[in-house]
């Protein structure tokens, strides 16, 4: 039995490659190397949840129509009965009613969308943190990046698709937002629309979107995305013996293709559980879209808050006597609408999209990075990932300011004004607190390498003095605490030769030494084979 | 070849449209959504309704578009609390005003009205407009005032729309104060639907 199944699968893989080659391929593939690390998994949880998607998306295309044509709604639900709404909402509560798994379905579909940011977003941390973005993988980080920005399209085309009150306020939103854009914004909500909001148009259109446009650019991207990490080959946390001209690690076959196949039924496995568990967006209690109701406490999807939070901390008037919209030349400027949501996010997200630019600037650094960063080791980028984050989390609770005052008996208004001055403030202040935590965790480490663990054992000398015992580290220890770059400000030429003359480049040189010096004039340098030897000398 | 391919993606390309709403001189003001039409003695003070134009749900076109630019919040004040706007005089009727529903800032419905404090609060960002002094912002990121619609009453007691409103309603756009001068008192220019 064993010898002919044997017999039959070398048949077939034979049958295989000798019309496709693909062999050496896979022997290639099998082979390759990857270490091993749990923060590794969370990109592997956004390409699950994207397979969740897909498999749950298309039993849903099954049902889903499309259109914004009106009907009298003569299902089984009993508040609906002979209400007038979009084919679209019909056919939602028809697959949330009466096709057999449909609501769990419909659930699964959009719990695995929520997922699938959460995870994209936490991902992007990791690299982040870890410095997993450097020379040579500026490239595949903007790949990620682009990942991140078509997943909020996604998300939001979906979203929307019901038609109910909630995804349509959610629109009309969008429409007031691009109306503000100048000169075009008008036409531009024309263009979306076609014509005048909400039309008969944007349903459609958003479902072509949603289950082919985006989607295949996610699948095109993630297929890059995929083989940029194959090509880079992955990067690995500092450790004994791990270089940046190695990969420590175990093979794809058997080892990860294991793991990861298993990795993809535990997600699957919990979305559908929260799926069957949770309520999500019960669009039967909303109501259809109508342009007149909408109701108190009513959010969109978490990734979107950051937007419509941003839009709320905006004030109109700025301490009641600057106007936040300006008439110029018979013209209407929309400060208050521009800013929160065009030029915040169009600058948070840039930044995002350029930081592996922007501190290669200030390290001067051209060499290929495979080991990552312990976050500690580099205060500066540290620090400015937890300002970031402040930043998101303060629009994101904005967001949710009416929930936060009712839940916690707060004013509304009084948050939203300390919100207004914590946005200035609280990432600044997140800022030199994470660099200051660095610092302290990077001299932590110098004090273990150079005097050893504190053992808790007292000792007292036979002329009567006490002291504890410190164990020296293990040079494996060691290895992860001493082996990180330290890096100096740069340093540029002047700006006149000794002739006198200009040196053309002299401004970004000087751009770029001011970067530097903001990112490494304080620093933690890792203890030197020198010190360590002249420290162990003074212990014995 | 592409080019006519998105000239045709948005319609008419009419922004005009933005500027002019079903209302006109007599048009009835009905309750939102049943359509029954409402009498100055029907609104009590400190009661709220939600409105539309009278033949709004018999529209065979557009009725949602309509819509979304016609809705009106409908407020009977104390006369003495209500703060007349000047060169609005007779645009109330015995401390009813009747203000646009859609936001000034980014076009939701402004549907939430505290009674004791004569505010309108919109509940996607937080604008707040003080119905007692022309709803104009005092809290939230709006900017202007919401539009105001002049009411009157008919011989039959029914409150009527004196005119369209006098400049667009919802969020603001780059050519919005050319339509604001547009014509727009004359009730006359609406728009084709």
């Amino acid at each position: 039995m064993g010898a002919r199944l044997d017999s039959a699968a070398s048949g077939t893989a034979n049958w295989v490659d000798e019309r496709t080659s693909i062999g050496s391929f896979v022997k290639f593939i099998a082979r390759k190397v990857f270490p091993d690390h749990w923060s590794f998994m969370l990109g592997e949880i956004a390409l699950y949840s994207f397979i969740v998607l897909l498999i749950s998306g298309v039993f849903l295309t099954a049902f889903f129509v499309p259109s914004m044509g009106f009907v009298t709604y003569d299902g089984p639900l009993e508040t609906m009965q002979g209400v007038e709404m979009s084919e679209a909402f019909a056919s939602t509560l028809h697959m949330s009613f009466e096709v057999p798994g449909g609501l769990l379905m419909r659930q699964i579909h959009h719990w695995a969308a929520l997922l699938f940011t959460a995870a994209i977003v936490t991902h992007m941390a990791r690299v982040f943190f870890t410095g997993a973005f450097r020379k040579p993988r500026e490239l595949n980080w903007l790949v990620g990046f682009t990942l991140m920005i078509l997943s909020l399209a996604a998300g939001f085309s979906g979203y929307s698709l019901p038609d109910d009150v909630l995804s349509g306020n959610g629109l009309r939103i969008i429409e007031g937002v691009t109306r503000s854009i100048p000169i075009l914004g008008e036409y531009i909500s024309y263009w979306i629309f076609g014509g005048e909001f909400p039309g008969e148009i944007i349903i459609p259109r958003l479902f072509t979107m949603h289950i082919l446009l985006v989607p295949g650019l996610i699948l095109g991207l993630i297929a890059l995305h995929l083989f940029l990490v194959f090509l880079h080959k992955h990067t690995q946390y500092p450790g004994p013996g791990r270089t940046h001209k190695n990969v420590v690690g175990l093979p794809l076959f058997p080892v990860y293709t294991a793991k990861a196949g298993g990795f993809f039924f535990v997600v699957f496995g919990v979305i559908a559980l929260v799926a069957a568990v949770f309520t999500i967006n019960p669009v039967w209690n909303y109501g259809p879209y109508d342009p007149s109701p909408v109701s108190a406490g009513t959010q969109p999807d978490w990734y979107i808050l950051f937007v419509d939070g941003a839009l709320r901390l905006m004030p109109g008037w700025l301490f009641d006597v600057i106007p936040m919209e300006w008439e110029l030349w018979g013209y209407t400027l929309s400060w208050n609408i521009l800013i929160p949501a065009v030029i915040v996010p169009g600058l948070f997200f840039g930044f995002l999209a350029f930081y592996p630019w922007i501190e290669a600037w200030a390290t001067g650094d051209r060499g290929e990075k495979h080991v990552l960063d312990r976050p500690r080791n580099v205060p500066v980028r540290t620090g400015l990932g937890v300002a970031l984050i402040i930043f998101y989390v303060i629009l994101v609770l904005e967001g949710a300011n009416d929930i936060i005052a009712t839940l916690f008996h707060l004013s509304l208004n009084d948050l939203t004004l300390f919100l207004r001055v914590g946005i200035f403030v609280l990432p600044v202040l997140g800022f030199l607190i994470t660099r200051r935590i660095c610092f302290g965790l990077q001299r932590k480490d110098r004090e273990l390498v150079l005097h050893g663990k504190e053992t808790g054992r007292i000792v007292r000398h036979e002329h009567g003095e006490y002291i504890e015992v410190h164990e020296p580290l293990t040079e494996h220890e060691r290895w992860i605490l001493v082996s990180y770059d330290d890096i100096a400000p740069l340093e540029i030429a002047p700006e006149y030769n000794e002739r006198g003359v200009r040196r053309k480049g002299y401004r970004w040189d000087r751009f770029k030494q001011r970067l530097s010096r903001f990112y490494f004039e304080h620093r933690v340098s890792p203890v030197t084979p020198e010190e360590l030897e002249s420290a162990s000398h003074a212990h014995h | 070849m592409l080019f006519p391919q998105i000239g045709n993606m948005g319609g008419d390309w009419n922004t005009k449209k933005f500027a002019h709403t079903m209302w006109r001189k007599g048009t009835r003001l009905a309750r939102d959504p049943d359509g029954t039409l409402i009498k100055a003695s029907d609104v009590t003070i400190g009661s709220a309704f939600h409105v539309i134009p009278d033949g709004l749900n018999e529209l065979e076109h557009h009725r949602i578009e309509e819509k979304a630019k016609a809705v009106v919040l409908l407020v009977r004040l104390d006369p003495r609390d209500l703060k007349i706007q000047p060169g609005r005089e007779d645009w109330s009727f015995d401390g009813i005003v009747a203000y646009s529903k859609i936001c000034t800032h980014v076009g939701c419905p402004v549907a939430l009205y505290e009674q004791q404090t004569h505010h309108l609060l919109c509940p996607c960002h937080q604008s707040t407009f003080d119905v007692a002094d022309g709803a104009k912002v005092v809290f939230g990121p709006a900017k202007r005032p919401l539009p105001q619609l002049p009411i009157a009453v008919d011989d039959e007691g029914y409150i009527v729309a004196q005119s369209d409103f006098h400049e667009p309603i919802g969020p603001s756009y780059w050519t919005r104060l050319k339509h604001t001068s547009d014509g727009l008192n004359d009730s006359s220019e609406g728009s084709s639907h």
